[in-house]
């Protein structure tokens, strides 16, 4: 198998990363790139952890392989949260949304191509926007209640 | 999980050298657009190919436009474009409604109408809205085109009329000539991203004729032919629906899975059926509810 060195643009910054053509790009993000804010949870697409904006859109990591985003533009929770926690992130830390946390940088960043594309959405298009995003420990609310808040301000 | 299997990576810049690599491989390769489908299935050892092609540096698989009064959504066209087309929901409503019940929105960002198509798979939620506006679609080998009526695409679960040196270039629909109004009918184990657990796409035209598709209820998503008879130019009626629903069970063979048992499936096929008539009834008398609200 060919060793190909991909370039991308990580968080702004330009990266390179030698991978093989089976290496999927979760798992270069996190081992060869010292990302870890996108988890590997379902690894099959379901669960929404490993949520990262390819190109512009979020994304299942789990489900590309690395060598696809050669050439591309990657954003992950620490690409977006440069400046200081955004108001959709304060609004999550307002309300404790989150309790384990594992679910988070997938449901901030979920919530923030929403709020990008639809910033005024009603509670069913917020439902609708993070039913990908699995969360086992909050039931829910108190993350959609900080969506509604961080899109009414 | 990596993926076990080595391969190569190839990202054809045209159809010709796609079709070439196609050829070469003899069916050892895969075709890769979304890979929301494709990359499940190499990590879990069920694909095992030499080599894996990307079509998305093929510029003519990205069209999504009208010509000859006929809809053309390239191979790489996702259902988030789908979607966020005001041509599909003008035109298809159906479609636009069925898209957005495909999955998880980070999905649809990357998953593809044509790869659900070539994945096949009984439940895919893209079939049954493109059985009802008699979709097309467009193959191309090394040496020839072809147009297969996609009545004739499915072969069996997760199997096609697509031979190992083609790829899909397009899905194409005609533009509908009658003034129709339709639905997607989905049900699953609860709202939210999930399989289908039976769906149901109604298309209503003018002069009362009906087209009905369901998928996940079968071994391949196909046309009510014997309802659609059975309604052919009558005003829809209670009675006339009662008589209809007891003809969903010679339409559909529904199994019991993890999902559903067969009973379930077959009874809440003949809910969805009613639903689905009345919407789409109302739908095109300029009432009922909006498209994208569901019906269950």
């Amino acid at each position: 198998m060919t060793k190909t060195s991909i370039q991308l643009k990580l968080n702004g910054i330009s990266r390179r990363a030698d991978v093989e053509p089976n290496d999927v790009l979760i798992d270069v993000l996190r081992d060869k790139l010292g990302v870890k804010s996108p988890k590997v949870g379902c690894d099959r697409g379901d669960c929404g952890t490993c949520t990262v904006f390819l190109n512009g859109r979020t994304v299942r990591s789990c489900l590309v392989l690395a060598i696809e985003a050669d050439g591309g533009e990657v954003v992950t929770l620490e690409g977006i949260s440069k400046d200081g926690p955004t108001k959709l992130q304060k609004s999550f830390v307002d309300r404790s949304s989150f309790q384990c946390g594992f679910c988070a940088p997938g449901m901030v960043l979920a919530a923030t191509e929403l709020l990008q594309n639809n910033p005024h959405p009603v509670r069913e298009e917020i439902q609708e926007a993070i039913a990908g995003n699995l969360c086992r420990c909050t039931g829910y609310s108190p993350i959609i209640e900080a969506i509604e808040a961080a899109a009414k301000k | 999980m990596p993926i076990a299997t080595d391969f190569e990576y190839h990202k054809p810049k045209d159809l010709s050298e796609a079709t070439g690599l196609l050829s070469r491989y003899q069916g050892r390769a895969q075709l890769l657009a979304g890979g929301t489908d494709l990359i499940v299935w190499l990590k879990e050892g069920m694909k095992t190919p030499e080599a894996v092609i990307d079509i998305k540096g093929i510029p003519e698989l990205w069209h999504l436009d009208v010509k000859n009064d006929t809809l053309s959504i390239g191979a790489r066209v996702t259902f988030t474009e789908l979607i966020e087309s005001g041509l599909v929901k003008e035109r298809f409503p159906a479609l636009w409604e069925a898209s957005r019940t495909v999955a998880s929105c980070g999905v649809r960002n990357r998953a593809t109408l044509v790869g659900n198509l070539c994945s096949a798979v009984p439940s895919l939620d893209g079939a049954p809205a493109l059985l009802v506006y008699d979709a097309c679609v467009h193959t191309r080998g090394p040496v020839e085109e072809r147009k297969i009526p996609l009545s004739e695409w499915f072969t069996g679960p997760k199997r096609t009329a697509l031979l190992p040196d083609e790829l899909v270039t397009a899905v194409e629909l005609p533009l509908p000539k009658k003034k129709s109004a339709g639905c997607y009918v989905k049900l699953g184990r609860y709202r939210g991203e999930d399989l289908a657990q039976v769906g149901l796409a109604v298309l209503a035209e003018e002069g009362n004729l009906w087209k009905l598709a369901f998928c996940a209820v079968g071994p391949i998503a196909k046309r009510a032919e014997k309802i659609e008879a059975l309604l052919k130019s009558k005003k829809l009626s209670e009675a006339l629906i009662a008589k209809a629903k007891t003809l969903v069970v010679k339409e559909i063979s529904p199994i019991t899975d993890i999902r559903a048992s067969s009973e379930y499936r077959l009874h809440m096929a003949q809910v969805m059926l009613e639903r689905g008539l009345k919407t789409a009834a109302a739908r095109l008398a300029g009432k009922g509810p909006a498209y994208g609200v569901s019906v269950l």
